[in-house]
């Protein structure tokens, strides 16, 4: 029996609509919207592949624009296999993961290839590095048990035995790699593409790559060039991402694996964060009651492990394989088959949740500095064409902003919070002024390297990320949030949705158009101005 | 004369210890304080002069006393009762307009010969306070015969006199002798060029310890610890780099240092290398506390601010081998030049005046006192009175 999924849905407010869902950090909360408002519903989840294993084995041997794998594998090759970090995907998916199932795949071609030089690589490149048993996790119990620790590590882009100067591009920025990887016969990437911006070329040269290579294109100038990060086409940063690619690419075997994942983001329990609030049956309503209660009462560390405990019952809906760019045309096109809803024109404001998760607080905090690169890096360029907001716009977010921070994790974040943002929270100024130090700080380099720290550039780069939005945006202003941390984020606080539209007023008049994107799940509208 | 006279009274010092902390307002009133009208101090001897202030501090060290908090250390050279006040701009009967130097050494006490540390110049380090023509007391502004500061007469020796330059204000030429005591800590520091310096307070003493800092030394990168916004602002004024808060300090400088951070299993972090040299401004033991934790190894903590009787883990300056350096007051330094001198000459150079937030009245004395215990909360630094005011 196939499952049918219902497209993406813009829905108009009227009296009758119940009050919108809005995600809120470690919680959530329902709010009215006023008439005329709309909501901006994800698309179903896509029926999945009913048999991933062959799907997979046939993505491999019959790849895009290149010679199947196993035509590639032979005895005495150096064979290096990068895969994409557990910053992917959001939350982490239920077992099996859909990079073991590939991983399996390739090593069972490359042991009937004979091929014995093989190594694992984590394409963290500026992320923390994943924990033993975040790497178990995500290989599965026999490539772990089969490589782990030798030959399955973390990319260090610190080590200088590790690292390697490739070259300049033709825009002059510096490619520098994972040594073991550009020296490898092949290089195989495995990768997880959640959303239209992962993938493609951005994958090798960014995964692993160093901080001198990474600075090409994550800098204010090229974000604030990028309209939007999911738009690649409009992409400053993946214009530059692809130059590098294509030049590693004339240097180096790339073999690409992309797989696609539909957008059943929550287990059934959690259903009423993906379904409509009009269609929410009386089990919804209690279980969100049950659910947001209960977590209100929650001591903060139980909270926070309970959600972290969430893992997503993501499908893989295709594979694709072979030389980067044909493969990774190919997987946009089915994501773009999962995600894409379609908007007409902007609205003068924009409201969204910021939920407890994303791609660098996986087991960990969502700090100020990663709940601004959520709403205005991500959500806000959540977007193909136009963004959802006008230009000058609002965009609301609802958050409690407190001031926590992971000291493992993101050492640097803090002292980025509490020395860089007292300073200003200008990304320029920020960034002429205080990257250099925090890049070659050398605690950061060495929690970086020795323990589970986030690059010290890393919280710069969060910044970045948001300078779009920032530049774009006529007001931003949190609903809920803690008032000293906003402040010093440098935005406004709203103790209530409608206290936020009120002040929103200020800056769009007071019959402002509204527009609520409902996410997660993830999904991409593509917005006609 | 119209005075203000600490008395012993062990009731009320107890109530002041005990509440004078807790309860706003409440200490000038449980303190062993009283305004009235006294005799005026006599001349004790040859050389001595009648000075009527003009503008007197309240120094952080007079409201130790006044709250309980001073040390006993000190109570065989001080002799009550006595008129507080050791920060004093005045006028001689001549009209000429001076700054006191308030220490009590041999000079003044009538010693002969003086001993060996004012023979050297060394005044604050006099070993014959205790000696001589007048009661004990390290300081004007603690002796029972000289009158201080805090009271529209007090008299002093020739030794103590320097002469304010024209042009300076008043709230300038009050801040001379905290200003000579900051001048003093900074030398005390041998501060090599382009060293880091961290200045722990942003009280009148911290903030005269960046502006000595700047004026006397090739100092690198200066790092104020301030509390409050006035502090941060002035802290940058007169010439700090950066500003932190104490809850931040320690990243602070493990940022502007590059040096490594440790968090122990109990207790506050430290830092693996950190700052060259700390100046603990404060008093606060807390504050002490995370000086000896940023300074690097065989680095210098300077006490600037009055220390008292405190609980803090030695083990740093075991380890990284710190020089803990005290620094009371002025003398002669070993350029040989006088403290006062120098402090003379940057408070032409530097605008001091802003620093004198409040001006009071003796007779507003319960005020003024708890206007200066709160002062860095309530966006002010230095809280005076004003000897001329009705």
């Amino acid at each position: 029996m196939t499952r049918s999924s219902r497209p993406g849905l813009v829905l108009e407010v009227d009296r009758r609509t119940p009050p919108v869902l809005f995600h809120n950090g470690e919680n959530f909360r329902l709010e009215r919207l006023p008439s005329g408002s709309r909501i901006v519903y994800p698309p179903e989840p896509l029926e999945a592949l009913k048999h991933p294993e062959d799907a997979i084995a046939r993505a491999v041997d019959n790849p895009h624009n290149a010679d199947p794998l196993r035509a590639k594998l032979r005895p005495g090759m150096k064979l290096t296999i990068a895969i994409d970090d557990i910053s992917l995907p959001l939350p982490q998916m239920q077992l099996p993961d859909a990079r073991q199932l590939v991983l399996e795949r390739v090593l069972t071609l490359a042991a009937e290839a004979g091929v014995d030089d093989v190594e694992l690589v984590v394409a963290n490149s500026l992320h923390r590095r994943m924990t033993e048993a975040e790497i178990r996790r995500m290989v599965g119990e026999r490539v772990f048990r089969s490589f782990w620790p030798d030959r399955l590590r973390n990319f260090d882009a610190e080590d200088p035995d590790d690292v390697v100067f490739v070259g300049t591009t033709e825009h002059g920025e510096e490619v520098e790699l994972c040594k073991r990887a550009f020296e490898s016969d092949l290089l195989i990437y495995v990768n997880i593409n959640l959303v239209a911006m992962d993938g493609g070329h951005k994958s090798v040269p960014v995964g692993l790559g160093t901080y001198r290579s990474i600075r090409h294109h994550h800098n204010v100038g090229t974000l604030l060039e990028s309209k939007s990060y999911m738009h690649p086409e409009r992409s400053a940063l993946h214009h530059s991402a692809s130059r590098m690619g294509k030049f590693l690419a004339d240097k180096l075997d790339i073999f690409t694996i992309e797989t696609t994942l539909n957008n059943a983001a929550f287990p059934s329990l959690y259903d009423f964060l993906s379904k409509r609030e009009l269609e929410w049956s009386l089990r919804d309503q209690a279980t969100y009651l049950a659910v947001t209660s209960g977590l209100k009462r929650l001591p903060d560390q139980m909270r926070h492990k309970l959600l972290h405990s969430i893992a997503s019952p993501y499908e893989l809906t295709g594979v694709n394989a072979g030389e980067t760019e044909a493969t990774h045309a190919k997987t946009l096109e089915n994501l773009h088959r999962q995600h894409v809803v379609q908007v007409e024109g902007q609205a003068d404001i924009m409201t969204c949740g910021v939920p407890y998760i994303g791609p660098y607080n996986v087991n960990s905090i969502m700090n100020p500095i990663l709940v601004v690169c959520m709403g205005l890096g991500y959500f806000f360029n959540l977007y193909r064409n136009a963004p959802l907001v006008r230009p000058g716009g609002v965009l609301i977010l609802t958050h409690p902003t407190p001031r926590a921070f992971h000291p493992v994790h993101h050492p640097s974040y803090i002292d980025f919070f509490d020395v860089v943002l007292a300073d200003s929270t200008d990304p320029k100024v920020i960034e002429q002024k205080y990257e250099k130090q925090f890049a070659e700080d050398e605690w950061y380099r060495h929690l970086y390297r020795t323990s589970y720290a986030y690059h010290g550039v890393h919280p710069f780069y969060m910044w970045y990320w948001a300078a779009h939005a920032m530049d774009y945006l006529g007001d931003v202003i949190f609903v809920g949030g803690d008032r000293a941390v906003v402040s010093r984020l440098g935005f406004r606080t709203a103790t209530t949705m409608a206290d936020a539209l009120e002040m929103a007023s200020e800056t769009v008049g007071r019959r402002a158009s509204i527009t609520h994107l409902h996410c997660p799940p993830l999904f991409l509208p593509e917005v006609t101005p | 004369m119209i005075a203000i006279e600490l008395k012993r009274s062990v009731p009320r010092y107890a109530a002041s210890k005990l509440a004078g902390r807790t309860t706003p307002g409440l200490l000038p009133y449980l303190a062993p304080l009283r305004v009235g009208h006294y005799d005026d101090p006599e001349i004790p001897g040859e050389g001595w002069v009648r000075v009527a202030p003009r503008l007197s501090g309240i120094c952080g060290s007079d409201l130790a006393m006044i709250s309980g908090d001073a040390s006993f250390y000190f109570s065989p050279i001080v002799s009550m009762p006595f008129v507080p006040g050791h920060e004093v701009v005045g006028t001689l009967d001549d009209g000429t307009r001076v700054v006191i130097e308030p220490v009590l050494a041999c000079a003044a006490r009538g010693v002969e010969p003086p001993c060996e540390a004012c023979a050297r110049g060394d005044v604050g380090l006099c070993v014959r306070t205790a000696h001589g023509i007048i009661a004990p007391a390290l300081q004007t502004g603690f002796c029972e015969d000289t009158g201080g500061g805090w009271g529209t007469m007090l008299v002093a020796h020739e030794s103590q006199i320097h002469r304010v330059p024209d042009g300076l204000p008043d709230e300038a030429a009050v801040l001379i002798e905290p200003l000579a005591c900051a001048a003093h800590a900074v030398l005390r520091a041998n501060i090599e060029p382009d060293e880091t310096v961290v200045v722990s307070g942003a009280g009148t003493m911290g903030l005269l310890t960046i502006a000595a800092l700047r004026q006397l030394t090739n100092a690198g990168r200066v790092i104020a610890v301030a509390k409050h916004g006035r502090q941060q602002r002035e802290a940058l004024r007169l010439g700090a780099d950066d500003v932190t808060t104490p809850s931040n300090a320690t990243r602070a400088v493990r940022l502007a240092t590059g040096a490594h951070l440790h968090s122990p299993d109990i207790g506050d972090a430290w830092l693996a290398g950190g700052t060259d040299v700390s100046f603990e401004c404060s008093g606060n033991a807390a504050a002490l506390d995370t000086c000896f934790r940023i300074t690097r190894g065989r680095g210098r903590v300077v006490l600037v601010g009055l220390p008292g009787a405190a609980k803090i883990d030695l083990a740093p300056v075991w380890h990284r081998e710190l020089d803990v350096l005290g620094a009371y007051t002025y003398g002669m330094e070993s350029n040989g030049q006088r403290t006062f001198d120098l402090a003379i000459g940057i408070a032409q150079r530097v605008d001091l005046a802003p620093l004198v937030s409040a001006k009071y009245p003796l007779t507003r004395y319960a005020e003024a006192i708890d206007h200066a215990m709160d002062a860095g909360r309530l966006d002010s630094v230095k809280v005076v009175f004003d000897l001329d005011a009705k």
